[in-house]
């Protein structure tokens, strides 16, 4: 028989003391090994590559036995430099870069940031109604399909495969409309500093009124898989426990910090933009635990479908309003439009440009080259994710770029509460917990 | 033929074509009471709760609605405790940091949002020290969800929080040289190092010369 070492499932000899490489299959082996020593306790090493860390998050766990006594997460394993990336283009390209931190809510980011940059201006009031009006609409629909993916992949993580196809396929729906209304699925860049990127298409209002109504049927679906689905209570109920104080003292905001009770919402607390005018509800549980946040977020679905159906029927009354400011030394100048072969170049704006008149070339060719200059100082905007709160800090030169762009990520803040949740718990808690946090790396890492 | 990669960019390894454009740092003033909307009761409170309040505020601004207190970095923890114990700001939100390479002596600025639930209401504490003792107290004691945020900014900028109770870098490598959003850092251009190889930084691994 010869023998057969696998590169990739060994085990070595190193000062701390033995360490094994795992990559699935292998565990007999590693039983067989392990059952050899005495020793109890074991550092494991969970991720950056595992199914279920929510992307690239390292969590490295200290176990007796299967009991957790020590957790801390190692991140940073997404990190692109978007930071320091828009200090080197002009404020409204910052929008594109922005969109893709936390990729599962990118008009939040794009919204947060164009906030940010309106103060730093001095229009926040000068934004059309219109405009504010779709981006509230747009917000809801991506907390709605971002909620869908933290139902879907936590009920997933732990063994319930049908709630994350059906997440999933609602999601769908949300993001035909995302495609609908700004050509894309995802990272719109949609969001634009003095309003958005277009106006809405013919006849979106119509199929938006159609899905909210399939939404709103099927949501009770996946209510139902799991609410009352006593495997599901039984690993969620009391598991990941993290009251107010705990909450408070890490910065915690979001559904984990509703799960303790407290209604803070920024959409109630300090609204922006317009969030005053809509009805709605802040869902809460007491329990402080896996089950509540996910219940919190189930509920959240449906405020969010109240909050589009009042955008609609504003959207209506507000027909031919235009989405961006008049200010024309501000308002991007470039036009876009759907044709029959997708989204380009609108034709009346590139008429205008080179057939009528000088003035809008010249504006055009100085926006679109090189920005606008927003007046030196720094501000900070925050709004409610579904993750929690969202900050900006923006810091302005007075130059057509920024000078500095921090991302107050609410799951980098989130995250720091792990240790918290799962120190003194079972290994397989850890998973539940983690996603009730709900992190998404690409927010964490920037 | 240019010598600095495909794109031709050289200084700030800027490769988006804006090059030529020049940062110019301009200072806010500091504002003087009233300083309007619920600005003038936080600082009546503070002064009210911590005696050294006139020695411990460097300056006051009050921005587009904002309003920012510039803390003393020694006076800085024993402000924040008071902040959260007697003015109830729950919450330190995050750590930001900035770099004004053209402010000496003060160079690098720790930018702090807190926020009180119970007032509902936000401030921002800055406090700015030289690039060569670039130490600032932490802050992990008072609010725990610092932490991170710290870290943070010492990766990024290399400022040394005083106490932490484990300041390493948290998104860039252990071992990495520099802190990536300072000002004299450049947008790409660096090479990466890993388990011995080197790797050439993008706009160096192709040559169109």
């Amino acid at each position: 028989m010869t023998t057969f070492t696998d590169p990739y499932a060994s085990s070595q000899e190193t000062t701390e003391g033995r360490v094994y490489s795992l990559t699935g299959g292998d565990w007999d082996s590693l039983v067989t090994e392990i059952g050899a020593t005495k020793e109890e306790r074991v550092v494991l090493n969970m991720g950056p590559q595992h199914p279920s860390t929510h992307g690239v998050l390292r969590l490295i766990l200290e176990l007796e036995g299967e009991t957790v006594t020590e957790t801390r997460c190692g991140i940073g394993y997404l990190h692109t430099g978007i930071e320091k990336n828009t200090e080197f283009r002009n404020w409204t390209q910052g929008v594109t870069f922005v969109t893709r931190m936390d990729y599962l809510s990118p008009i939040f980011n794009e919204t947060a940031y164009c906030l940010g940059v309106e103060k730093l201006l001095g229009i926040t009031n000068d934004v059309t109604e219109r405009a504010t009006v779709i981006r509230v609409m747009m917000m809801e629909f991506n907390r709605i399909s971002s909620h869908m993916v933290a139902l879907g992949t936590g009920a997933l993580e732990l063994g319930a495969l049908s709630p994350m196809i059906f997440a999933f396929r609602e999601r769908e729906k949300v993001l035909d409309v995302f495609e609908m209304i700004s050509g894309l699925r995802m990272n719109m860049a949609y969001v634009r500093p003095g309003g958005v990127a277009q106006d809405l298409p013919q006849g979106a209002l119509a199929k938006i009124r159609e899905t909210i109504k399939e939404l709103r049927h099927n949501f009770k679906d996946n209510e139902k898989l799991l609410i009352s689905n006593s495997i599901w209570i039984k690993r969620t109920q009391g598991i990941g426990y993290l009251d107010l104080a705990g909450c408070t003292t890490l910065g915690i905001t979001g559904p984990v910090l509703r799960s303790t009770g407290l209604a803070w919402d920024l959409r109630k607390a300090q609204p922006y933009c317009g969030y005053e005018d809509y009805q709605f509800d802040i869902p809460t549980t007491d329990t402080c635990d896996v089950y509540g946040r996910f219940l919190i977020r189930m509920q959240e679905l449906e405020q969010s479908l109240r909050i589009i159906e009042q955008c609609v029927t504003k959207l209506e009354k507000l027909e031919g309003q235009p989405v961006m400011v008049a200010d024309k030394k501000i308002a991007w100048p470039s036009q876009l439009s759907i044709g029959a072969d997708g989204m380009g170049n609108s034709l009346n704006h590139i008429r205008e440009i080179m057939g009528e008149s000088m003035e809008a070339l010249i504006h055009h060719f100085k926006l679109v080259t090189e920005g606008f200059r927003v007046p030196a100082g720094q501000v900070y905007t925050s709004i409610e994710s579904p993750r929690g709160e969202l900050g900006v800090h923006l810091v302005s030169d007075g130059g057509t770029r920024p000078y500095r762009v921090h991302f107050r990520d609410p799951s980098f803040n989130n995250l720091q509460s792990t240790a918290a949740m799962c120190e003194g718990g079972q290994i397989a808690d850890v998973i539940a917990a983690v996603a009730s946090i709900d992190p998404v790396m690409g927010g964490v890492d920037r | 033929m240019s010598e600095n990669g495909m794109f031709g960019a050289s200084g700030s390894g800027d490769t988006s074509g804006f090059g030529g454009l020049v940062n110019t740092t301009t200072v806010i003033g500091s504002t003087q009471r009233p300083f309007g909307s619920y600005f003038d009761q936080v600082a009546d409170d503070l002064e009210r709760a911590y005696p050294l309040f006139s020695d411990a505020i460097e300056k006051v601004v009050v921005d587009r609605g904002e309003l920012t207190l510039f803390i003393k970095r020694d006076r800085l923890f024993d402000v924040a405790k008071i902040l959260r114990d007697q003015l109830k700001f729950e919450m330190c939100i995050g750590v930001s940091g900035a770099h004004y390479p053209d402010e000496s002596g003060r160079e690098l600025h720790a930018v702090y949002s807190l926020l009180s639930i119970t007032r509902n209401q936000r401030i921002r504490l800055e406090v700015s020290v030289s690039d060569k003792d670039s130490h600032v107290p932490s802050l992990v004691e008072v609010w725990a969800g610092t932490n991170w945020h710290e870290r943070e900014t010492y990766d990024m900028f290399g400022i040394v929080f005083d106490n932490h109770p484990g300041l390493t870098r948290i998104l860039m490598p252990d071992d990495w040289p520099g802190h990536p959003q300072r000002k004299d850092y450049p947008l790409g251009g660096i090479e990466i190092e890993y388990k011995g190889a080197t790797i050439p930084a993008p706009s160096q691994r192709r040559s169109y010369k």
